[in-house]
């Protein structure tokens, strides 16, 4: 019987399917400039606060509205997250990485001497504020010859954050934190004493974290991680300021045991910690309070900060880059995208942190201070008008960290704090840790790993 | 057993041709011919089977055989992804074997394996055997050894670093009301790998238990009845039935149990990120950090297509080992 059979049928579709699934790998269909006939440009950005985060995204979104009224040929194609290692190669790779990502400070450097961010020397004069930025966060998204790559959109310094409640449950004044060391190590026994699990500080140790403490560490007590000698870059940790970090964590964790038992600790573990009001204290930037509050419920008046004890501090942040193959058109859409958004005018600025008020989103944390001179003492001024968060309780932070050198994070700084991960973990679960040879066998790895820092 | 026609084809050559015709010899035009039709006809009437072969092959090929060919290019290429990869030889495997790290990652990875063969291989094997010999509650009880198959390798990671907290963990506890002295589970270097082959086996084993019950099951009952005559004490009779019954299936759980293992990875990342001190640094979190903290995707495909070539040595020598013995 002519027609049809059945087996034919499966195997036109089969082939059918198989056609179509190729054929939706093709490419879309816009231009490679991001230009369509009309001259508007549409640029994909990342930084969308997730769905979970419902204030922070309607304000997001609202503000891609406002930008796109004020910016008639620039559309916006929100995305949610931000920059992540673990997606990034291949999002580049697979033509799928934004045109405008977002980065931690720590990423710039690799990036840029990998080629995977675009050079955006030649657009950056146009920017409004630019010649207000920090220079010392612009060099952070430059290279050796100068060229820049990206711009600052957050920064914060290391400091102490404590629990206010448990400093006056343990007969300390919580507007008087420690400002040395000894200090710290005198308050953290005296909250430990408290008992019922309660820990006087903490500090984390695990996935390159303790490796980025211990920098910090080391940077307070007057030392250095790395530096450069004749053109090449060694390891400078093991050294006085290197022993006496690691000393005053060890007695701390074996002599007072102040430190708790359970050790191996990462961000979230010890931010846990904080919100369970179990722990005293620990090194964080002003950007930990919210996060604790939000997360664990609680109220902002329960956290003080001060300044990190001793002479420097680690000084981090974040920005975003631009995608390597963007065209120009895109370049400098996102550079206007990125100034008006988060390198605001005071006038943009005065928008936002009302609005922010009104959601209950907190203003007047320490830090972020992006610009440097007249611009952000006008933007301090709109802060100090809206803040909604105890300013008082930062005082501590305020007057002391302007006398603390931020010092930026050492070259191959996720390797270095690998090395230096185990030098934490050493010497904070072995009672018999040799510091001095721990430091000099890390140093030795550690200058394997500058030697091709160029 | 008579011997079946593979197929419909081969079925209806037979049906339609039941002398056939000397093969023409190859290479001459007739036979040229002849096959190209054969071909041809055979093709026109599978042409659904092999568009379905041709998916499946497809798939795999996509998903499967280029990604691992592709990796082991990129362990001879600097890699960024922004610009065409750039040939550099055997560089990647030079920097690899001068990361101090390197040897540390294996000869843990080393450890892990010969310490989950010890607990893994014969903690599920003892259960399944304990198992099949209950009378009442065997399927609670296998559904119970299955269960921590059944959770998300985060939870069971979470999970157990509760019970192995040195504070108020279920183990010190356990141990204390016991009056023995507490344990630095994962903060120790000399148990923190232990203490991650503890988790390991316990979340794997059900898997494996499920394969020797089945396994168990296949026996035939009269060989045991026969050993029970002849007197044989259960020791006897798992050494001299269950065992030599269940050589095969071992040795292949033995095979999969050294591949797997040898590719730990959540333990470590979730429970100790490598430490304390690099104790627990095993060739995948090592090969991890490459990838996904360095961004050294050179460096990252050089270690995977060691780790291959090592398991691919390994499966082959083991395969002729088992054979030569069968």
């Amino acid at each position: 019987m002519p027609g049809i059979s059945r087996r034919q049928v499966l195997g036109s579709a089969t082939a059918a399917a198989l056609a179509l699934a190729l054929t939706a790998c093709g490419g879309s269909g816009s231009s490679p400039s991001g230009v369509d006939k009309d001259g508007v440009v549409t640029i994909s950005v990342n930084g969308m606060p997730a769905k979970t985060q419902a204030v922070d995204r309607a304000n997001f979104l609202e503000d891609v509205k406002v930008f796109e009224k004020s910016h008639p040929k620039i559309r916006i194609d929100a995305r949610e997250g931000q920059m992540d290692p673990k997606t990034f190669a291949a999002k580049l790779a697979g033509g799928q990485l934004e045109d405008v990502y977002y980065v931690y400070f720590t990423d710039p450097a690799g990036l840029i001497q990998r080629r995977q961010a675009a050079d955006i020397s030649k657009y950056v004069g146009e920017v409004p504020f630019f010649e207000d930025i920090d220079p010392a966060l612009m060099k952070v998204f430059k290279d050796a010859g100068g060229r820049t790559y990206g711009l600052p959109t957050g920064n914060y310094s290391l400091g102490l954050l404590y629990n206010r409640a448990l400093f006056t449950k343990a007969g300390l004044d919580p507007a008087k934190p420690p400002v040395t060391w000894e200090e710290v190590r005198t308050a953290a026994k005296k909250i430990s004493a408290l008992g019922d699990g309660t820990v006087g500080y903490a500090d984390y140790s695990k996935n390159n974290q303790g490796g980025w403490h211990l920098t910090s560490w080391i940077y307070s007590m007057g030392g250095d991680v790395a530096t450069r000698q004749d053109g090449r870059w060694k390891a400078a940790f093991d050294s006085e300021a290197g022993h006496k970090a690691l000393q005053a964590l060890h007695d701390m964790r074996w002599t007072d045991k102040s430190m708790g038992t359970r050790q191996l600790l990462e961000i979230a573990d010890v931010q846990k910690m904080m919100g369970s009001g179990k722990l005293g204290m620990y090194m964080a930037g002003p950007d930990n309070i919210p996060t604790i509050v939000k997360q664990f419920e609680r109220e902002y008046a329960e956290y003080g900060l001060a300044a990190l004890p001793g002479t420097a501090t680690l000084g981090g942040g974040d920005g975003f880059m631009f995608n390597p193959k963007a065209s120009p058109e895109k370049i400098k859409a996102g550079l206007q995208w990125v100034q008006w958004k988060y390198l605001r005018s005071p006038e943009r600025e005065a928008v936002d942190s009302k609005r922010a008020k009104a959601a209950g989103v907190p203003i007047g944390l320490p830090q972020p201070r992006l610009l440097a001179g007249e611009a952000q003492a006008e933007i301090d001024k709109i802060h100090d008008q809206y803040a909604n968060t105890p300013v008082e309780n930062y005082q501590p932070f305020i007057e002391r960290n302007a006398q603390v050198e931020t010092k930026v994070e050492p070259p191959n700084a996720q390797q270095l704090y690998t090395i230096l991960d185990g030098v934490m973990q050493s010497v904070l679960t072995k009672k018999d840790a040799d510091i001095d040879a721990l430091l000099a066998e890390a140093a030795k790895k550690a200058d394997v790993v500058l030697a091709s820092v160029k | 057993m008579s011997a079946q026609p593979l197929s419909a084809a081969a079925e209806k050559s037979t049906e339609e041709d039941p002398l056939p015709s000397p093969r023409p010899p190859a290479g001459t035009r007739a036979g040229a011919a002849a096959g190209n039709s054969r071909f041809r006809r055979a093709v026109r009437e599978n042409l659904a089977a092999y568009l379905f072969l041709a998916a499946g092959v497809l798939c795999f090929a996509l998903f499967s055989w280029y990604p691992i060919v592709r990796g082991v290019l990129l362990g001879f290429q600097q890699v960024t992804f922004a610009e065409p990869a750039r040939w550099v030889g055997l560089d990647n495997f030079r920097r690899l074997f001068d990361d101090p790290l390197f040897l540390t990652a294996w000869q843990n990875t080393g450890y892990f394996t010969l310490l989950a063969l010890v607990l893994g291989f014969a903690a599920p094997f003892a259960t399944a055997v304990v198992l099949n010999e209950l009378r009442h509650g065997r399927p609670y009880l296998r559904m119970t050894v299955y269960l921590p198959v059944m959770l998300p390798p985060i939870v069971t990671m979470l999970l157990w670093r509760q019970f192995y907290d040195p504070g108020p963990g279920l183990f010190n506890t356990v141990l204390e009301t016991l009056r023995l002295p507490a344990q630095q589970w994962l903060e120790s270097e000399n148990l923190a790998m232990v203490s991650l082959v503890l988790v390991s086996t316990w979340a794997n084993m059900g898997t494996t238990t499920l394969i020797y019950l089945a396994a168990l099951g296949g026996i035939p009952g009269e060989l045991y009845e026969a050993a029970e005559l002849d007197g044989a004490s259960i020791r006897q009779r798992l050494w001299h039935v269950t065992i030599p019954q269940m050589r095969f299936i071992l040795m292949i759980t033995l095979l999969l149990q050294v591949i797997g293992t040898m590719q730990v990875f959540v333990e470590p990342f979730v429970l100790t990120g490598g430490g304390p001190d690099d104790a627990t640094v095993t060739v995948l979190l090592l090969l991890y950090r490459y990838a996904f903290v360095y961004n050294d995707f050179g460096l990252a495909s050089a270690m995977s297509t060691l780790l291959f070539v090592v398991l691919g040595l390994f499966s082959v020598v083991y395969l002729r080992l088992t054979r030569s013995k069968g």
